[in-house]
């Protein structure tokens, strides 16, 4: 895309959003039908992005430059596949949440997401009566291999007190639908 | 459970790491596979309608996107459970709600473009009758997000 094409892009926007960190985040109304497009399932046929790219109303070309600028401006985080985890053998899964020191909550939370056992690990505030920081998503096979997985964290990384959130119910799990509201 | 033949493993394998963003993603993937465009998507469709794949598309940043996101414990009665976690799951900005075992029985994610939709969110939850208590997580820093696993 040329510059020109941008600057009429940039121009067309309703402004910026803003989120809590204060970081401005702009969105022109061509990456929104870009990002509209791209949000549902991937067409599995020869020349899928010629596809979504008439959904968002553009070339394909103006279509995969915008795709990779939004990696480019990390607004996109992967493009790709997720399987489904029962099927493909991890039946169990644990969300551990972690009472973590607060002057070595990076050092731990750097530490635990390295294991290719956790798929998400984030650091949240805490609430009266509620003393964990570090939450880690686990997946294994069995119920006893995600507690073998903590049980290892733990030592490794010296963190004692955690509660295992296991789920007993799956009553939602779907992917956001962002510029829908 | 686990009948994938080496094919389609690697074709995972690869395809969870990236999906080429190009005229002809699948020949791509071909290329590397060592098979063609027609090969690649015969299996991809077949691999879904067996149920391996929860998607295969576009992962956003959330926060780049201007969205906050944040983890809501609540204390349910059990006899309320479902009514609150039909409620709860009518918010589209709420993408995963769990039952899970302990004092905090029902566990939502929620996405949201501005504070004050959070907060009228949050609000109407807390005052669903059978919610006893409520926890709102934030997420202060993100260590990793990557749902990834490699077929042996």
């Amino acid at each position: 895309m040329t510059q020109k094409q941008k600057n009429v892009a940039v121009s067309s926007s309703h402004g910026p959003s803003s989120t809590s960190s204060g970081k401005r985040v702009t969105m022109s109304d061509l990456d929104k039908a870009v990002v509209r497009a791209l949000q549902g399932d991937f067409p599995l046929v020869p020349e899928p992005y010629k596809e979504l790219a008439a959904r968002a109303g553009v070339t394909e070309a103006v279509f995969l430059d915008r795709v990779k600028e939004l990696g480019e401006q990390h607004m996109i985080r992967k493009m790709g596949a997720v399987l489904r985890h029962r099927e493909i053998g991890f039946a169990a899964n644990a969300l551990c949440a972690w009472e973590v020191p607060v002057d070595r909550l990076d050092e731990v939370a750097t530490a635990m997401a390295q294991s290719p056992a956790v798929s998400h690990c984030y650091d949240r505030n805490t609430a009266p009566g509620w003393p964990y920081n570090l939450y880690t998503m686990i997946h294994g096979h069995s119920r006893e291999e995600c507690e073998a997985i903590a049980d290892k964290l733990a030592k490794e990384n010296h963190v004692p007190n955690r509660v295992m959130l296991y789920s007993k119910k799956e009553w939602k799990k779907t992917s956001m639908k962002y510029f829908s509201e | 459970m686990m009948n994938l033949s080496p094919f389609d493993k690697a074709l995972l394998n690869l395809l969870q790491a990236h999906l080429p963003v190009c005229s002809h993603p699948f020949a791509k993937l071909g290329e590397e596979l060592g098979t063609d465009e027609a090969t690649v998507i015969a299996h991809l469709k077949a691999l879904q309608a067996a149920g391996f794949l929860r998607r295969i598309g576009t992962f956003f940043n959330s926060s780049q996107l201007g969205y906050e996101g944040t983890l809501v414990a609540l204390e349910v009665d059990e006899p309320a459970m479902k009514t609150v976690a039909e409620a709860v799951n009518q918010y589209p900005g709420a993408t995963h709600n769990y039952e899970r075992e302990g004092k905090y029985n029902l566990w939502f994610t929620l996405l949201t473009p501005d504070p004050a939709l959070e907060k009228r969110i949050l609000h109407e939850v807390r005052a669903l009758p059978g919610v006893r208590g409520m926890m709102n997580l934030k997420a202060r820093k993100k260590y990793k997000i990557n749902v990834q696993f490699q077929l042996k």
